[in-house]
């Protein structure tokens, strides 16, 4: 304390240093990521939930800044509601996606924040949309966050095309697991969102209760 | 995006003329520096319990090396059913929770009933987050509303998190550490008081940025138990001599008085209509 003002991390911006992924599967999609909040070398939340509501059937994923990414979920989250309330209907999926969208390319200097956006519409099902700096494209599945890079391997070998919710629901916890193993900024508790056309299930997977691999 | 019911802040943002002068200033010194802005070096914490809050801080104000003020009051008032623990910058710190409690009063007067937690957090975040991190305020948000007990931290930058149980400032890894072990839900008041005293104590053990008494302050549907000081410093100093000068100590050696000629120009006479 003697002659340093204050120590690093307390001034240092919070990021979501993260692991998050989204699977469509035939009849909804599956949202996962992890719990941590790092400012710096200090875990600044060790339980928080990743995965913020943008409307009942559309949920995103957040990474990058914390307060980057929660301002951009608020905004969304606004402007869908006045959208729903226009057009007298759930907000498509893609709508939802676009504004995100609409906002991290606007925004692309100042901002640094991925949100990845994934829902149910009755028009075209279960999708997943990846909004990295601007772009906006429609996935089976994405991944995302700084714990993303260990586990490009095993989403691309993994994944089957028309995998039941259940699958997908083992596949985003293995994922998120085998991630949170391997990355420092990831960890805490694993965090599930299901969405299907009869609703939305939030689960959470306690960090004992997460699968194990090869770790010795 | 505003909230309709509060002031608008200007949106010009900061005025940087007085860093042209200081930087003039501390040329002038001849290798002096300009004074360091106050940061409170601290620790405070917070914990959800059975009925309601508490929020607990240190009471050391530091300026670089020394000790600027041993009794300062980091738990600020924000409405009846807030209050605000602050880590920072002080005067970041202070002009933050004055600012969202007058608007909160506002919103009160307005409506006719006490704010939410989630009002307090949303305007906090609305500003901190348009200012980047330039204002260095790292808040603990603790309050009891209609929808029940609720702790939050909002960062500099904006961020914020909803937790039942956490700690900041300089000494918060020591005070966290304590109140991982002890934390349960749903804490009775006399062990959530307890609980949040040891952690307190704890960061003032092991950081030098936090010291002297803790203050406690229990927020409850029934009101606000403001405890200040909690638990006194055992290092507590008694000042041997008073320090005040007694009438006389001055000498007067001359008095000169000069009446003012004032004349009456114009005199009205409104009466007041008492029913």
């Amino acid at each position: 304390m003697l002659g340093e003002a204050e120590p690093q991390w307390l001034s240092e911006e919070v990021k979501t240093g993260t692991t998050i992924i989204a699977i469509e599967f035939n009849g909804g999609v599956v949202l996962g990521s992890d719990s941590r909040v790092s400012a710096g070398a200090s875990v600044v939340n060790r339980v928080m939930n990743k995965l913020s509501p943008l409307h009942d059937k559309i949920y995103c994923a957040l990474s990058g800044s914390a307060a980057d990414a929660q301002t951009i979920a608020e905004m969304v989250n606004y402007q869908l509601d006045v959208h729903s309330m226009e057009i007298g209907e759930d907000p498509q999926v893609r709508s939802a996606a676009n504004l995100v969208r609409n906002i991290s390319y606007k925004y692309k200097e100042e901002l640094s924040a991925h949100l990845i956006v994934a829902g149910w519409d009755k028009r075209a099902g279960g999708q997943v949309f990846a909004t990295l700096n601007g772009l906006l494209t429609r996935q089976p599945f994405a991944v995302g966050g700084s714990g993303s890079s260990y586990v490009y391997g095993f989403v691309d070998a993994e994944y089957r095309k028309g995998m039941s919710k259940e699958d997908c629901q083992q596949f985003v916890v293995n994922t998120l697991s085998l991630a949170m193993n391997r990355d420092g900024s990831s960890g805490g508790v694993a965090y599930l969102v299901s969405i299907d056309e009869h609703g939305t299930e939030e689960k959470v997977i306690l960090g004992n209760d997460l699968p194990t691999f090869f770790d010795q | 995006m505003a909230l309709s019911t509060v002031l608008e802040t200007p949106g010009a943002g900061f005025n940087f003329d007085n860093a042209a002068r200081n930087a003039a200033l501390e040329g002038l010194f001849e290798g002096g520096q300009t004074p360091k802005p106050l940061k409170t070096g601290t620790t405070i914490a917070g914990v959800v319990f059975k009925d309601g809050v508490v929020l607990g801080a240190d009471t050391r104000a530091t300026s670089s090396d020394v000790v600027a003020d041993k009794m300062c009051a980091k738990i600020h008032y924000i409405s009846p059913n807030i209050y605000c623990c602050g880590a920072g910058t002080a005067a970041d710190t202070e002009k933050t929770t004055d600012l969202l409690s007058s608007n909160l009063s506002i919103f009160s007067l307005n409506s006719g009933r006490n704010p939410r937690m989630v009002m307090a957090v949303n305007i906090l975040q609305d500003m901190l987050y348009r200012y980047h991190g330039q204002i260095g305020a790292n808040l603990i948000l603790g309050g009891v509303d209609c929808t029940g007990n609720h702790l939050y931290t909002v960062g500099p930058y904006g961020s914020v998190n909803k937790v039942p149980y956490l700690a900041m400032g300089s000494g918060d890894l020591a005070a966290l550490g304590i109140l991982e072990d002890g934390f349960k839900h749903n804490l009775e008041l006399e062990k959530a008081k307890e609980l949040v005293r040891a952690a307190i104590h704890a960061g003032i053990m092991s950081d030098l940025g936090s010291g002297n008494n803790i203050d406690i302050c229990v927020i409850t549907k029934e009101g606000v138990d403001y405890i200040r000081p909690y638990q006194e410093s055992e290092y507590k100093d008694d000042r041997k001599m008073k320090y005040k000068y007694g009438p006389g100590t001055t000498a007067v050696l001359t008095e000169k008085v000069i009446p003012l000629k004032l004349e009456v120009v114009q005199e009205t006479v409104q009466k007041m209509e008492t029913v």
